[in-house]
């Protein structure tokens, strides 16, 4: 009688929660469409909240219900019944958890190497999770030091730059690595964070499918400007994107001589004496 | 007893508090929008204070005094000709990127010259804020430089170059400042110390309507 | 003389007045012994070229450092007994007194004081961490560094999150696990008292080290301290590395007690089919801290070398591997949130029977439960470094073993609700913050599925996603369990009852703006807010300042606890009777206050503690067996 009245307000809730989630909150969560992977978080976001709201209404009504229900009345000390245990419902239970833990981590693993190529994340020197055009892919590698990004571009003479615009519809591979201390690359509408860590190449895959500007920020605490490394990237067409790196060779000539030779990554010198 | 524990939370609170409202004074920049200057010199070891080992930028006040700080305060949309007086010797940019002056209006002047880029291994210093887009490397001195400066505030008399250059400043707000360089004597990477305090390679521009 | 009364009188009459060894004497020869040590330090050091051009000589600090523990433990008089038994005099010292304030600030070998050394102790760093949080929040009330500098603000997030996770390791332990277990087991006293009070000195020492970190600026790397960053940093990461140092050892230390008295300090009849849920989470939680702990202190000792003997452990251009470190500290860190967690678990698991007036629903399971998460607990802890980049092969792995240990948890959870179904629940406040702890937990648990699944990791890693996830683990978790179990077990440990109309103002209060202070930050790591940062987009001022007005009136709420806390033990002093709460616990049969030997003579155990309602069931113990 409780139960079924709990299982009905459950089921009630459920059937008008899960899909206002997936239909109405689950557009809106972040970190939205800019790039195939953002869409894929997106997705795994909502899938998210949508497995977890009927365990939160099951809970929550189930532990309304009860303390309103089972409440003790009057001053009188009285006890409950005394049940220890009941084997059908623990079994249930546990196979039920089971099921949806291994439903999730079979689903996530599946989304993050086959369907969503990394998900955006830094996968390490060597990727498992490949967009089926990686080959191709732009290689922009995103150097992190105390308290600045800086983008070089092996594709076109290792140009570097402040200032990172990317080309839509086009994959990107990106190189993550540090200078000094380890940071954490951040392109919050692209859907990519990768730490940057001295002396490792960690790449990451975006594949951009909007025009506009995403925000970057460091992820991994790195010392007195933490919170200051932040800066606005572009995601522009094919032509501008030509047009920019080539403005970018043409005005970075005079310094281009001095950057050392393109490289994974660099091992500055371990100085404990300088200057 | 609660007396004792009342006394011991207010010396904790005031401990704490009294560090956390450390902070240098803002210098203002001479001149009134839209045109201001300022004037800063960097030394290799400031020589006095809790760090004396430590290099710093310091900054010229109204009254035409050093002043240990590196809090500016600038007018907004203005133009603001920064000179430097540099003392320190060469280190070399850990990324050789930031030789290239970027950010300013014009080009850089060295010791009067203008210059359109620096060997990065030259680079003593950078005068960097990253929200404006501005970065200037600093030529060091050479290190067999005769009369080198040893305590601060430097003279004129002593072995430095003069770098010049002009910013442009947008709308009001505070803006974080940096040096580039991994300067920072004797600690890992060269960026510990002076280089993550407030008041020796790092400040705040406070760009004032 | 038996070996335990022999113990007991270890801090005894002779060291009386503030002259002798007490806590002040100890901070006096703390003090002293930190400026002996950095200069003899400082002259083995000096000349070294690596130091030229600084102004900072680790190896003085850490010498520092050491002098300083070596002081400070003489100052309590913990060589006194040792030099005694050496020179061959037997330690004849006076039968330590039961009453006295005095007592709790001299080295004690009764777990009863030293279980309220502990409430005291830990209690107060924790509102020293409270108050840092305050002054975060102050800071982040706008989005540009206003009220303090950047490097104070980063700072400040160090102090209080190192703060947090030191002293909230033995929140639960150190008051309840010392003060409760040999009560529950029927013991009179634990398996290695002397160590039970190195435990406990080590903690506010490790606490005042950590303080003393602002000396030097305090340190940029936040509770984690991550190398490079901290080799790069100022002599206050030698105060973090020494004090987590300290309470490594503790951590260690003290589950080795717990463990091995609750394996042979167990009265005759007490099965473990009879040993109360509260002493499972402690034994679970005490193979967590002996495993965890030691990992820590070796990734702690390389950060040392690294930065005083010029070692490259973690520098990558020295051959060493920043990873190194994020392994070692992880391999650590994660079981260390279960150390935080489990115990909390047992005490909510304890205290719903006693106001449901029912058995414990599924004990077994609850058992299980926590064993399971116990041994999961060291496979998951790559999950802190899904996109560092190490092994993105073996991201799935990490993946399955994290979000199998939701299986575990939920059991408690089935747990709590078998416990409640056709009970007769009545709302005292502990119960009230143990019903709460389910609701935060709930929440906290399950965002974690959000940090498990690594596409939506990669949104919501190292945001204010992540921060609000654990503080709803640890702050609605473990905070809320001990105010349960302060508020279920303070009668029995101080022999006073709490002014109610003020706890239920302390309860609502603190859940109230619990919620409203972190349920928001959820949405601040969503809407791309990093953690650790003293600046923020524009956009989410007014979601900032919300949270910070909601913090400041949780730090209140905290202040009305510390009122009642004064006002009740002070001032009121209402008596409270020997069993309050009706509760069948054997802590609850011995008489308030509990004698210095726990009982007369060894109970016989009968019974089943939380036989609530079960018809004819015997009571849980025989105080005076008949053989005796």
């Amino acid at each position: 009688m409780h139960m079924r009245r709990i299982v009905g307000i459950w089921l009630l809730l459920s059937a008008i929660g899960v899909p206002l989630i997936v239909y109405v909150l689950g557009p809106h969560l972040p970190p939205g469409k800019m790039s195939t992977e953002a869409a894929d978080q997106t997705n795994a976001n909502t899938v998210m909240t949508a497995v977890i709201a009927p365990i939160v209404f099951l809970l929550v009504v189930y532990f309304a219900y009860a303390l309103v229900v089972f409440r003790a009345r009057g001053d009188a000390l009285e006890d409950g019944a005394p049940i220890h245990g009941h084997t059908p419902t623990q079994t249930v239970w546990l196979v039920v958890t089971t099921a949806t833990v291994l439903g999730l981590a079979a689903w996530g693993s599946y989304t993050l190497i086959v369907s969503a190529h990394g998900a955006g994340g830094g996968q390490g020197p060597n990727p498992i999770a490949l967009p089926a055009n990686y080959k191709s892919a732009l290689q922009v590698q995103v150097i992190g030091q105390q308290w600045n990004w800086t983008y070089r571009f092996p594709g076109y003479g290792s140009v570097e730059t402040a200032h990172l615009e990317l080309p839509v519809d086009s994959d990107v591979e990106f190189h993550v690595t540090s200078l000094d201390v380890t940071h954490s690359f951040w392109a919050y509408q692209l859907g990519v964070k990768a730490d940057a860590v001295p002396g490792v190449d960690n790449i990451a895959f975006v594949h951009p499918r909007k025009v506009g500007s995403f925000s970057i920020r460091c992820a991994e605490l790195c010392g007195l400007w933490h919170g200051h490394m932040f800066q606005t990237g572009d995601v522009v067409s094919a032509s501008s994107f030509k047009t920019w790196i080539a403005a970018q060779k043409q005005s970075e000539a005079e310094n281009q001589r001095f950057l050392p030779p393109y490289a994974p990554q660099y091992f500055p010198e371990p100085t404990r004496r300088a200057g | 007893m609660i007396v004792g524990v009342a006394c011991a939370a207010a010396l904790i609170a005031y401990y704490i508090v009294s560090y956390l409202v450390i902070r240098p004074p803002a210098v203002a920049a001479s001149g009134q929008a839209p045109r201001a200057s300022i004037t800063l010199q960097t030394v290799a070891s400031i020589g006095f204070g809790p760090h004396p080992d430590w290099v710093s930028y310091l900054v010229r006040n109204a009254q035409g005094n050093w002043e240990h700080s590196t809090v500016l305060t600038v007018p907004a949309h203005s133009l603001v000709r920064v000179t430097i007086y540099q003392y320190d010797t060469a280190t070399g940019l850990r990324n050789p990127y930031w030789g290239g002056p970027r950010g300013i209006v014009g080009l850089m002047g060295v010791n009067g010259k203008p210059v359109p880029t620096l060997d990065p291994s030259l680079a003593s210093h950078t005068f960097a804020v990253p929200d404006l887009g501005v970065s200037v490397p600093l030529k060091g001195v050479a290190s067999n430089a005769k009369n080198q400066c040893s305590v601060a505030p430097c003279t004129l008399k002593e072995a430095h170059n003069t770098i010049t250059f002009t910013i442009r400043t947008g709308k009001a707000g505070t803006f974080r400042w940096q040096c580039f360089v991994p300067c920072a004597a004797g600690l890992i990477l060269g960026f510990g110390g002076p280089m993550q305090s407030i008041g020796y390679m790092d400040g705040y521009l406070q760009v004032v309507a | 003389m038996d070996s335990a009364a022999e113990l007991r009188l270890l801090a005894g009459r002779r060291f009386r007045g503030p002259i002798g060894f007490n806590l002040f004497t100890a901070i006096a020869l703390g003090i002293g012994g930190f400026f002996l040590g950095a200069y003899l330090g400082g002259q083995i050091a000096a000349g070294k070229h690596y130091l030229i051009g600084t102004d900072q000589n680790d190896v003085g600090v850490f010498m520092g450092f050491l002098f300083a523990t070596i002081g400070w433990f003489t100052g309590l008089g913990f060589f006194n007994y040792p030099i005694s038994r050496v020179l061959g005099r037997p330690a004849a010292l006076p039968h330590e007194e039961a009453r006295g304030v005095g007592r709790y600030f001299r080295l004690s070998t009764d777990h009863k004081v030293i279980g309220i050394q502990y409430f005291f102790g830990v209690g107060a760093f924790f509102f020293i961490g409270g108050l840092n949080a305050m002054l975060i929040r102050t800071e982040l009330l706008t989005p540009n560094e206003k009220a303090w500098p950047a490097g104070q603000y980063i700072s400040l997030v160090g102090l209080h999150g190192t703060m947090m996770i030191m002293m909230t390791s033995a929140f639960i332990l150190g008051p309840f696990g010392n003060y409760l277990v040999p009560l529950m087991i029927g013991a009179r006293r634990m398996a290695f008292p002397r160590i039970e009070a190195l435990t406990f000195w080590l903690t506010p020492l490790a606490g005042l080290v950590l303080m003393s970190a602002i000396a030097w600026n305090g340190f940029p790397t936040g509770w984690t301290g991550y190398a490079p960053l901290a080799d790069q940093a100022r002599s206050g990461m030698d105060a973090y590395i020494w004090a987590f140092l300290l309470i490594g050892i503790s951590l260690c230390l003290n589950g080795l007690n717990l463990m091995t008295t609750i394996l042979t300090q167990r009265a005759p009849g007490m099965t473990w089919a009879r040993l109360p849920i509260f002493v499972w989470g402690v034994f679970s939680t005490s193979i967590l801290m002996v495993l965890a702990a030691p990992v820590l202190m070796a990734a702690l000792l390389m950060g040392m070398l690294d930065r005083s003997a010029n070692t490259s452990f973690y520098i990558a251009s020295g051959g060493g591997s920043p990873y190194l470190y994020e392994n070692l500290f992880w391999f650590f860190g994660h079981p260390e949130v279960y150390i935080l967690a489990l115990p909390g678990f047992g005490i909510v698991l304890e205290i719903l029977p006693v106001f449901a007036r029912k058995p414990l629903w599924g004990y077994r399971l609850a058992v299980a439960g926590m064993f399971g998460v116990t041994l999961l607990s060291f496979f998951v802890w790559q999950h802190h470094l899904f996109v560092s980049g190490i092994n993105g092969g073996l991201r799935p792995f990490y993946m399955l073993t994290t979000e199998l240990i939701s299986i575990p948890t939920g059991f408690i959870f089935l747990n709590a609700m078998g416990t409640i179904w056709r009970g007769k629940i009545r709302y005292t406040v502990p119960m009230l913050f143990a019903l709460a702890f389910f609701f935060n937990f709930l929440i906290g648990g399950l965002s974690g599925v959000f940090l498990s699944d690594v596409p939506s990791d990669v949104t919501t890693h190292g945001s204010y996603f992540v921060m609000a996830h654990f503080h709803y683990t640890i702050m609605g978790g473990l905070v809320f369990a001990f105010f349960a179990a302060t508020y279920y077990w303070l009668p029995k440990m101080t022999g006073v009852m709490f002014n109610e109309r003020l706890a239920k103002i302390h309860f609502w209060t603190a859940f109230v703006f619990f919620n409203l202070t972190f349920f928001p930050l959820f949405a601040a790591g969503f809407l791309d807010m990093p953690r650790r940062v003293s600046t923020y987009a524009p956009s989410l001022q007014t979601l900032n300042d919300f949270v910070s007005a909601s913090a400041f009136c949780l730090g209140a709420s905290m202040l009305v606890f510390v009122v009642n806390l004064i006002y009740s033990l002070v001032f009121a002093r209402v008596p409270a009777p020997q069993n309050p709460w009706h509760s069948r616990g054997l802590e609850w049969l011995v008489p308030t206050p509990v004698p210095v030997d726990n009982f007369d003579v060894v109970p016989e155990i009968t019974g089943y503690p939380y036989d609530y309602g079960v018809e004819g069931a015997p009571p849980v113990a025989r105080l005076q067996p008949a053989e005796a």
